[in-house]
């Protein structure tokens, strides 16, 4: 008589067994299977295609009835086992008991809910089997119906894409900073970031979902930074679990899946388990490719021969239409290994092999992935790419062995080859323009032809073409470039980030080619520094690219320890104020206290873990950061002026607590420091600052462009205001000129020495037009700009920064 | 012998920065990189004593927030021009634990 085989869970992975032990031994077992779907086994993975209309259920069903009923298949779908029996050697469904000689389980994965208000409430969905899409597809039919998709992995991306392309309204939220964290990195995040938004899916990454809100349905989600989505449709694809109820019920041990052996037999002899609900040497596997290899094993265990599962690498595409994008492999950062980047930004390709001693570790390739399978081949294979590493990245075709010769290829391309996109320029204009005119410069070329005189991201194309036009009479003007990471130097990026609307760190090192996946000391500073500067209110500053100093609102000393130096507008300080400092030096044991030269007090020998409470103390008196670790705005120094001096012409000190309480918290590209003197005899030291203003009978003078560090410079007068109104719009008016122009890391004297005092008088004096539009722009930028950084820290924000980790003094102390 | 110990969850420290665990032979850095790899090296630069755990991470490496000295986190070699070394620790990522060999700085106390 035929032993008894019980499944539990008609899926992917037991339909492929099945099909495998059928094979091998017809007749040898009588097979009973049980599905808590209502219907066979079916291909999962088309769920999405099905979803997006592409596809009919039909097309899908992997088993029919024909073939369940050609293999003597007892089908009991729709049925949930609910209990196994080790002991009597059955499984309870609908509460009939099955008896069984072997067991299968194969109940796949439970997508996972967040455990968060709401959650229950009728249109909320996973995205797993058929009965979740029939349910989503209902709700995209109504009209205007909006959807909000939690979690922006492979599941959620392919449900948005599919529900956005039914015409709903379709917002991912993502825990993370960028989209399939897992299988891309930033660059490539930030690609199909772009895509999707192009189809009008809203991303919102960092997304705290705080509460799914409605009353007999969903009405809308809740996040908690306060905004708030409607929605009549949320699709949980937040992540899955190995669904291991039954198992643990039984007592089968399980870990984070149901542990089985290479022959996926798990505790129990007499039970095998295969699919996404095992683990088998720690791992646990979500894509079918792995399991299709454990269907294998499976069928050979139950007919007692040999087999063993080996874990195996895996590569990951996303089923979205139009999209392509592949990644396979371990493409995270290590010394000993190697990156080969190939950005190509006007087609929107991005692709990155990661290598360790010349054999391939990983792979993402977003944009063109017809390589994909070819370095996934390669990867499996660990084969030494040494002969071939110059052409690696332009991958298969290129084999052949041609050197990859990028001045060859812009000489291979046909004249009618666009160069230009933005301006419509072709290689035979710019070849043609260059031998008839005589053009020997980029500049030229640009004036000429227009080539890359918009966007820019064709210049390097122009400028090989060049190359190849006049040999070596070309002789590129020398750049300075940000750093190693590009070749790009300071001005050129920060033009193409206006130009290219570029507002985030990886979008840049995308659409400008950086050679490094996630820049350098160098250059993130200073790109986190343009974005904030660009797009006040709508970048988000990247702490992690900001210097210690700035990241934690305190000064770094030499001992690790930090100072603060409390704001004091215009050096005027009170009672109050000063007790309050004196009650924190008591408190916190300061070592030193010393009056700076910017006339406010620095705390020095503060511990970091005490910073958060310190800031606590100042704020309760009315004190705010001072910013003396920034690259902003630091102090404005004042003298008595009017109201004391005898010699007074204007409140300076008035003046000075006016500026700097409209200026505080403004970036600027290095640190920036004014001073109100109230006459000529200059007690405020105003003519050796950023900025400073000499109060006269007649209004006030307004310098720029002093120094008094390593270089002394006396500044230079830009122009008289009759008001402090004046004033203010002028002073305003050079910063945000300065903001907009400077490089990282470079005064205002320096800048005005590169760009000219004269182009600058003509925009903020000689032209009122421009000059309020420069002021407007400074006001807009503050409105995002003065929030007190100690207050919120005080408040818990970056709580991780100023605590240790774990400690174990204590425990070593103990033994 | 090792002796895992359980220092936290991958979460708790940022990506591209690092968080310190205090130990009886000083403090050490847990690193974090953009792709969530995760290493352990002193938090002391052997140029000036520059607390490493406050530099700027990026790949698989760490500038100096002093005076911009760049270690290798794997190895905690100083990279460039510049000649020097810093200890590092074993870890181990299990699922989003982090774990520290406690035996790696039991060991240097009893030497
Ligand atoms: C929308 C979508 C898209 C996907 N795209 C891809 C892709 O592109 N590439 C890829 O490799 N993978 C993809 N996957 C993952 C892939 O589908 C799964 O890895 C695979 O289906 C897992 O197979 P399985 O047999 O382990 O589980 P499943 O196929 O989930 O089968 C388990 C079955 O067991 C049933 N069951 C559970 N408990 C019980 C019980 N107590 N009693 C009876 N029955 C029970 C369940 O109802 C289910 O029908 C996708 C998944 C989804 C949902
Ligand atoms: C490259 C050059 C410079 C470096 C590296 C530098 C560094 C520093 C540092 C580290 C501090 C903070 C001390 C603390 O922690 O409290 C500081 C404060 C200060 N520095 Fe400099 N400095 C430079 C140039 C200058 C120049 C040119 C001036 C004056 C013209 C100056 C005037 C001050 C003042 C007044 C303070 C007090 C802080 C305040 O009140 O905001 N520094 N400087
Ligand atoms: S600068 Fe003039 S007004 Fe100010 S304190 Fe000195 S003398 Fe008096
Ligand atoms: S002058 Fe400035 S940088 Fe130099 S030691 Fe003094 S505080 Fe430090
Ligand atoms: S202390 Fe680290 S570089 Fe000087």
């Amino acid at each position: 008589m035929a032993e008894k085989l019980v499944i539990i869970g008609a899926g992917m992975a037991s339909g492929r067994m099945l099909e495998h032990l059928f094979e091998a031994e017809p007749g040898r077992y009588e097979v009973t299977l049980f599905g808590a779907e209502p219907r066979g086994n079916y291909n999962r993975i088309m769920l999405s295609p099905v979803l997006a209309g592409e596809k009919r259920y039909e097309d899908i069903v992997t088993h029919d009835a024909d073939w369940y009923a050609a293999n003597n298949v007892h089908c009991r779908f729709g049925q949930t086992v609910t209990k196994i029996d080790r002991q009597a050697k059955s499984v309870f469904a609908d509460g009939v008991e099955t008896p069984y000689d072997r067991l299968v389980i194969a109940t796949g994965s439970a997508p996972f809910i967040l455990p968060i208000p709401g959650k229950d409430l009728p249109g909320v969905r996973a995205f797993r089997d058929l009965d979740d899409v029939e349910a989503m597809v209902a709700v995209a039919g109504k009209p205007d119906a909006k959807a909000v998709v939690i979690g922006g992995g492979l599941l959620g991306l392919e449900a948005a894409a599919a529900l956005r392309g039914r015409g709903m309204e379709v917002v991912v939220l993502h825990l993370a900073g960028h989209l399939m964290e897992r299988q891309l990195d930033a660059a490539a995040g930030y690609l199909l970031r772009r895509e999707l938004e192009g189809r009008g899916i809203k991303v919102h990454c960092k997304a705290q979902t705080k509460a799914i809100l409605g009353t007999d349905r969903v009405e809308a989600v809740a996040l908690d930074d306060g905004t708030i989505y409607p929605a009549d449709l949320v699709v949980m694809a937040a992540g899955i679990r190995p669904e291991t109820r039954l198992a643990t019920d039984a007592g089968i041990e399980i870990n984070r899946g149901i542990v089985v052996s290479d022959a996926m037999v798990t505790s129990d002899p007499d039970i095998l388990a295969l699919g996404e609900c095992v683990e088998h040497k720690g791992a646990v596997y979500g894509l079918v490719a792995p399991l299709y290899d454990m269907a294998k094993v499976a069928a050979k265990t139950l007919t007692g021969a040999e087999a063993a599962f080996k874990p195996v690498q895996t590569a990951t595409q996303l089923k979205v239409t139009g999209v392509s994008l592949y990644s396979a492999g371990d493409f995270a950062e290590a010394d000993d290994r190697e990156e080969i980047v190939l950005r190509d930004a006007t087609a929107g390709v991005y692709k990155r092999v990661v290598l360790k001693d010349n054999r391939i570790l990983g792979a993402v390739l977003y944009g063109d992935t017809a390589d994909g399978s070819w370095f996934f081949d390669l990867l499996k294979r660990s084969t030494d790419i040494a002969p071939m590493r110059d052409t690696l990245i332009y991958g298969q075709s290129y084999g052949g062995g041609a050197s990859a010769d990028p001045l060859a290829a812009v000489a291979a391309l046909p004249a009618e080859a666009e160069i230009c996109g933005c301006n419509g320029v072709c290689k035979g204009t710019i070849a043609n323009a260059i031998t008839s005119k005589g053009l020997t410069s980029l500049d030229d070329v640009r004036a000429h032809t227009k080539a890359s005189a918009s966007c820019g991201s064709c210049t390097g194309l122009v400028e090989k073409l060049l190359m190849a036009t006049l040999g070596d009479s070309y002789n590129p003007a020398a750049i300075q470039p940000m750093c190693p990471c590009t070749e790009l130097g300071h001005d050129e990026v920060r033009r193409l980030i206006v130009a290219q609307e570029l507002k985030s760190i990886p979008a840049v090192m995308q659409e400008l080619g950086w050679k490094t996946s996630c820049g350098c000391a160098k250059c993130r500073p200073a790109l986190n520094y343009y974005l904030v500067a660009n797009w006040p209110g709508e970048y988000e500053d990247d702490g992690q690219s900001r210097f210690i100093n700035e990241r934690v609102h305190a000064n770094i000393q030499k001992d690790g320890t930090y100072s603060v130096v409390p704001r004091m507008f215009g050096g005027l300080t009170t009672a109050n104020e000063l007790r309050a400092i004196a009650d924190v030096a008591d408190k916190f044991e300061v070592p030193t206290i010393k009056v700076t030269g910017g006339q406010r007090i620095d705390l020095l020998g503060i511990k970091k873990e005490d910073l958060p409470a310190v800031w606590a103390d100042l704020n309760k008196a009315g004190m705010m950061s001072g910013a003396a670790y920034a690259k902003g705005l630091r102090t404005v120094k004042t003298c008595v002026g009017s109201d004391w001096c005898r010699f007074g012409t204007q409140d300076s000190t008035g003046l000075g607590v006016r500026i700097e309480k409209f200026m505080w918290g403004s970036w600027t590209p290095a640190k920036l420091k004014l001073a109100v003197s109230g006459c000529p005899r200059n007690c405020a030291e105003a003519t050796c600052k950023d900025i400073g203003v000499i109060c006269i009978d007649s209004g006030y003078e307004i310098h720029f462009g002093g120094a008094a560090g390593l270089d002394i410079k006396g500044t230079e007068v830009l122009c008289h205001a009759k008001t402090e109104d004046e004033a203010m719009e002028i002073i305003a008016a050079l910063t945000q000129l300065y903001r907009e122009q400077g490089r990282y890391l470079e005064r205002i004297y320096k800048w005005a020495k590169r760009v000219g005092s004269d182009s600058i008088k003509a925009n903020v004096v000689e032209d009122l037009a421009k000059r309020r539009q420069l002021f407007e722009r400074f006001v807009y930028s503050q409105k995002f700009a003065q929030v007190d950084p100690w207050e919120e820290r005080v408040n818990g924000r970056d709580a991780h920064e100023f605590a240790a980790m774990a400690d174990f003094q204590m425990l070593q102390a103990a033994e | 012998m090792n002796d895992w110990v359980d220092i936290g969850c991958l979460e708790d420290v940022p990506r591209r920065g690092a968080r310190c665990i205090k130990t009886p032979l000083g403090k050490i850095a847990v690193f974090r990189t953009a792709d969530d790899k995760v290493f352990a090296i002193d938090d002391q630069c052997p140029h000036k004593g520059g607390p490493l755990s406050q530099g700027i991470v990026h790949g698989a490496q760490v500038t100096c927030p002093l005076h911009n000295w760049v270690f290798s986190l794997e190895t905690g070699v100083a990279q460039g021009a510049d000649e020097g070394a810093v200890r590092t620790y074993p870890l181990r990522l299990h699922q989003d634990r982090i774990l520290i060999d406690a035996q790696s700085f039991a060991a240097a106390t009893a030497a």
